[in-house]
């Protein structure tokens, strides 16, 4: 792994019972952020963390333009998110819906990314909004899931180098 | 996980207990001191047998302290129930860490790429980025 030591930590708050909102700073300025966040083979190489690899990323990055992201997990299993964009300021702002695949009755949320620039680093938030409280608890809980199986992920390697 | 999915739905639980906004109003005044139930009233404009409901629930699952002082009952806010929320949703934050992480990574290589390239942003082909 690159040892960039520019990263800030990510945030995420609940701020109403149908939303999560994620803020992160980066060491880089406003347009780069953009363009990292809309290029297909540039999302291709951040969207799935550490959890598969991005199979897809289509963005018809148009008011009524469709995106979509699907990736393959570690453990095999695919994963795929689509939506339309509703609102695009380029270097600013993009509403757009998003749907998961894999759960196609839990109906859309409508994600709001916004960065802002000051001293050559950006504040990205991103504010999700979800049909329901109960939707919104299902997408932190697999968010969960990812989260504990990564960090066994870090502590087989851990192990590894330690064997 | 998905056992907090399968969490019952009573208020003995910190999780329901902070799922109504009022309630969580309420945490957020006492979060910054202990007060009377008249000070909450005025406070969030809210009826006393409302307000005294919802500091009930919240004592239940013991998110708020009382105690007499004289003649006034003070209430105060007690952070600990909330530790399996925060938990939570710290599990989900690592996973957009990850995330992010590797954005930084790409955020590196483009920003070196401007420095060599002079401001050549068409270097990346974004689909249908229209431009204004």
């Amino acid at each position: 792994m690159a040892a960039t030591a520019t990263s800030g930590t990510a945030v995420v708050t609940l701020p109403s019972d149908t939303e999560i909102l994620i803020t992160r700073e980066f060491n880089a300025p406003r347009d780069l952020v953009y363009t990292a966040y809309t290029t297909p083979d540039l999302i291709k190489r951040w969207w799935a963390g550490e959890r598969g690899e991005v199979t897809v990323a289509e963005v018809d990055l148009r008011v009524g333009g469709m995106w979509r992201y699907a990736m393959t997990a570690n453990r095999g299993f695919e994963v795929a998110f689509h939506g339309e964009f509703l609102e695009i300021v380029p270097n600013l702002r993009i509403v757009s819906t998003e749907a998961f695949e894999g759960m196609p009755d839990s109906g859309e949320s409508v994600s709001t990314l916004s960065l802002s620039e000051a001293d050559g680093r950006t504040t990205l938030t991103l504010l999700s909004r979800y049909p329901s409280r109960e939707i919104r608890d299902v997408v932190i809980s697999s968010g969960m899931e990812g989260g504990l199986q990564e960090a066994f992920d870090d502590l087989e390697e851990v192990a590894i180098s330690l064997s | 996980m998905i056992a907090f999915m399968a969490r019952a739905a009573t208020t003995t639980d910190a999780f329901n207990a902070v799922a109504e906004p009022r309630r969580r109003q309420i945490l957020d005044t006492l979060s910054r001191g202990e007060r009377p139930v008249n000070d909450l009233v005025a406070l969030l404009g809210l009826p006393q047998p409302l307000v005294s409901k919802h500091l009930r629930v919240l004592r239940e699952v013991g998110l708020v302290a009382v105690r007499d002082v004289g003649r006034q009952r003070l209430y105060s806010l007690n952070g600990h129930p909330l530790k399996p929320i925060h938990d939570w949703v710290k599990a989900y934050e690592a996973s957009w860490s990850r995330r992010f992480d590797r954005l930084d990574e790409v955020l590196e290589e483009l920003k070196d790429k401007e420095d060599s390239h002079g401001s050549d942003s068409d270097q990346w082909d974004r689909g249908g980025d229209a431009p204004l």
